[in-house]
């Protein structure tokens, strides 16, 4: 009896050596810019995150957050999900999500300051929270920073190992007058990123690029 | 000057610096050729030795791989002419019960039918009575003469009468007796027929235990070229072998490519069950891993079936096994096969409720508008075709034990050629390069003596010189003598 004890309890500690112990799993949050007429382009990003729904596993994360005057606060999430170990699970938690992002799109509002930051810091604990192998922050901005007064951004912030994509950049009124203006903003959003420790820094501005980005590993 | 330039004796003419150096250096060279050219074949001898000896142990090791695989090969021959021999045998024995336990009625049927096939002949040979005497004095009063005596005729008269009735009668009794005896001929007809239908069916049998007779003797003439350990037996069990090895991986190839159709119905239901999130590797899930255990499970079982059934012999345990639990072991996997085969159905409906929960979601997500339900019918196909699969596949993978064992044995025979032959390459490969490393060294030798060609040409005429003056000293020498 011992002997079959001993015996079973080392086939079980082979098993449970040999399973790969890296987590496999990936996690996005997702920032969506609502002030000015920027909160007009929510549609677009309603799309972003159905594609996710239809492509995140199960045992993935994500969230989806909204960008305002200031961002740094879980009240900011719109919803947040790990999806269940069992796919017919994760389908209904993908549906109630879907729900809960629709009931959103059509209650949004625009803000009258853009915390792009403190949203970015928000992302980046909520990732590292989810302890996912693969982590992505998508920000769905245009990528132009105004902060009010009070609000203290300039300070380093961490993002380790997170990799940080800008989608749907679109060009300001003045970025049209001035070209520079757009590259200059947008090289210094990805010094603050990679100053960060992000571990990469992409802009999609064509939506269909994103199945390539995400697949990566 | 620069490092690189130390050497030159003329400076910024380093082929005149080189040539006085070489120059310098030719009567050292000249000086050590003896001792270089004992290096440069001690150095040939070092490395082109060990090589020669390597090609030899492995051409040695070839020959005894090749004997031992010819040892294995006619035994494993003979085991399975053997066995076809002994089955063939059972079979005989068999018909020759089967038919030999038939044969005393098949005689006593025979005999009876010959018996009255004789008595029927007994009673055509018997015929009418001969006409009686009286016939001759009807005959002798014929003769009488009447000469118109009313008397006489009118006696002839009557007695023509009554000859007349007499043989009508005579005449009817024979016509009636050849009638019965027509009669008993017609009825000999099914008993011929049944003669020759007794006799067919002895025929037939006869054949078929000649048929097996032949194949016996020409088993039993395998097994003798065999036992004789000739070429020809060895050449053909080893066409076989790689034949079978060929027929064996094709068929195998088949059932793995059953065996993945199966893996793709359950591997996305095992999901709901061990989880989609645990990884065994980097890409291999655990809800892969337990779907493979399952099919391997599932060829376990049909491997274990067909062991029992004797059809395999790759476990000698299973075929010493007793009787009542060799029948056990077969219930037992039947009982399994069946479990797994529910199990799989039952899956495969899960993979297609989920794959459509999946489809319906994706869906949604595409469109704002709700898309309409299928047609039932046309879900429903797809549906019982998955369930159909899931059930059979598990008893077809259980066929694959059959291939499984020729490929195992024809394994060993095709293994240990392909090494014997692998071996064999490497031996041809050290020998050519011993050989080469011998005679680089000869040319290496020659190479040196090119070098220093000035002086040795010196020596060549110093030698000459010598010779010629010894010869002069020893002419007048021989002249006084």
């Amino acid at each position: 009896m011992l002997k079959r004890l001993l015996l079973a309890s080392l086939l079980g500690l082979s098993v449970s050596t040999c399973t790969d112990q890296r987590s496999h799993t990936q996690a996005v949050y997702m920032l969506i810019d609502t002030s000015g007429t920027y909160a007009q382009e929510v549609g677009k990003a309603q799309k972003i995150i159905n594609y996710l729904l239809g492509t995140l596993q199960s045992g993935d994360s994500l969230a989806v957050a909204r960008v305002k005057t200031r961002s740094f606060s879980e009240k900011d999430i719109i919803a947040k999900v790990t999806f269940d170990n069992r796919p017919s699970q994760a389908n209904a938690q993908k549906r109630a999500f879907r729900d809960k992002i629709d009931a959103f799109v059509k209650t949004v509002g625009g803000s009258a300051y853009t915390d792009i930051t403190g949203g970015l810091i928000q992302g980046g604990m909520f990732l590292n929270e989810t302890g996912a192998g693969r982590k992505t922050i998508l920000i769905f901005s245009d990528m132009q920073e105004e902060l009010d007064k009070v609000t203290i951004r300039d300070f380093p912030i961490s993002l380790k190992d997170i990799r940080v994509v800008a989608l749907n950049v679109v060009k300001l009124k003045t970025d049209n007058i001035d070209p520079r203006r757009y590259m200059g903003r947008l090289e210094a959003w990805q010094k603050r990123v990679e100053g960060a420790g992000a571990s990469e820094w992409i802009i999609i501005n064509d939506i269909e690029r994103l199945d390539s980005v995400l697949g990566k590993s | 000057m620069t490092s690189n330039q130390f050497w030159m004796i003329w400076p910024d003419n380093p082929m005149a610096s080189a040539l006085i150096l070489f120059v310098i250096a030719m009567p050292f060279l000249y000086a050590a050729r003896k001792l270089v050219h004992e290096l440069f074949r001690s150095l040939g001898h070092m490395i082109g030795g060990p090589l020669r000896l390597g090609a030899r142990w492995l051409f040695a090791t070839a020959r005894d791989m090749k004997e031992r695989n010819r040892q294995v090969l006619l035994a494993h021959g003979r085991e399975e002419v053997g066995q076809t021999i002994e089955r063939e045998f059972e079979r005989i024995g068999a018909m020759v019960t089967r038919d030999l336990e038939g044969y005393p009625a098949l005689q006593r049927k025979l005999l009876e039918e010959i018996t009255r096939v004789e008595e029927d002949y007994k009673k055509c040979g018997e015929v009418p009575p001969p006409p009686p005497e009286w016939v001759e004095a009807v005959t002798a009063i014929a003769k009488v003469k009447s000469d118109g005596n009313e008397m006489v005729q009118r006696i002839l008269e009557e007695i023509k009468r009554s000859v007349g009735t007499i043989h009508d009668k005579a005449l009817g009794e024979y016509r009636r007796a050849y009638e019965s005896r027509h009669k008993i001929l017609n009825g000999f007809m099914p008993f011929w027929r049944s003669l020759d239908k007794t006799f067919g069916q002895v025929d037939k049998k006869l054949t078929g235990l000649q048929d097996t007779s032949s194949k016996i003797d020409a088993q039993m003439e395998k097994y003798e070229q065999i036992n004789k350990k000739t070429d020809k037996s060895e050449h053909a069990l080893t066409v076989s072998a790689f034949t079978q090895f060929a027929i064996a991986t094709l068929v195998l190839a088949i059932a793995v490519g059953g065996a993945l159709v199966n893996f793709k119905l359950i591997a996305l239901p095992f999901s709901e069950m061990v989880g989609a999130g645990d990884y065994l590797t980097a890409t291999l899930r655990m809800s892969d891993v337990a779907a493979l255990v399952i099919i391997f499970l599932e060829a376990t079982m049909g491997l274990f079936v067909m062991e029992t059934l004797r059809i395999t012999h790759l476990f000698p345990v299973i075929a010493n096994m007793s009787e009542r639990n060799r029948r056990r072991m077969l219930w037992t996997a039947i009982v399994f096969l069946f479990v797994f085969a529910g199990i799989e159905a039952a899956l495969a409906l899960m993979r297609d409720m989920l794959a459509a929960d999946r489809q319906a979601l994706v869906q949604s997500l595409a469109s704002a508008q709700q898309v309409a339900p299928p047609d039932p019918l046309l879900r429903l196909i797809p549906t019982s075709a998955q369930m159909l699969l899931g059930f059979f596949l598990p008893f077809a993978l259980a066929f694959v034990a059959i291939p499984l064992e020729s490929f195992v044995y024809s394994l060993r025979t095709v293994g240990g050629a392909f090494v014997v032959m692998l071996v064999r390459v490497a031996g041809f490969i050290l020998r050519v390069l011993g050989n080469l490393v011998r005679q680089l060294c000869r040319v290496l030798v020659t190479l040196y003596d090119v070098t220093i060609v000035l002086p040795l040409l010196i020596e060549r005429l110093v030698k000459a010189t010598r010779g010629d003056e010894d010869a002069r000293e020893s002419r007048p020498m021989k002249k006084a003598a």
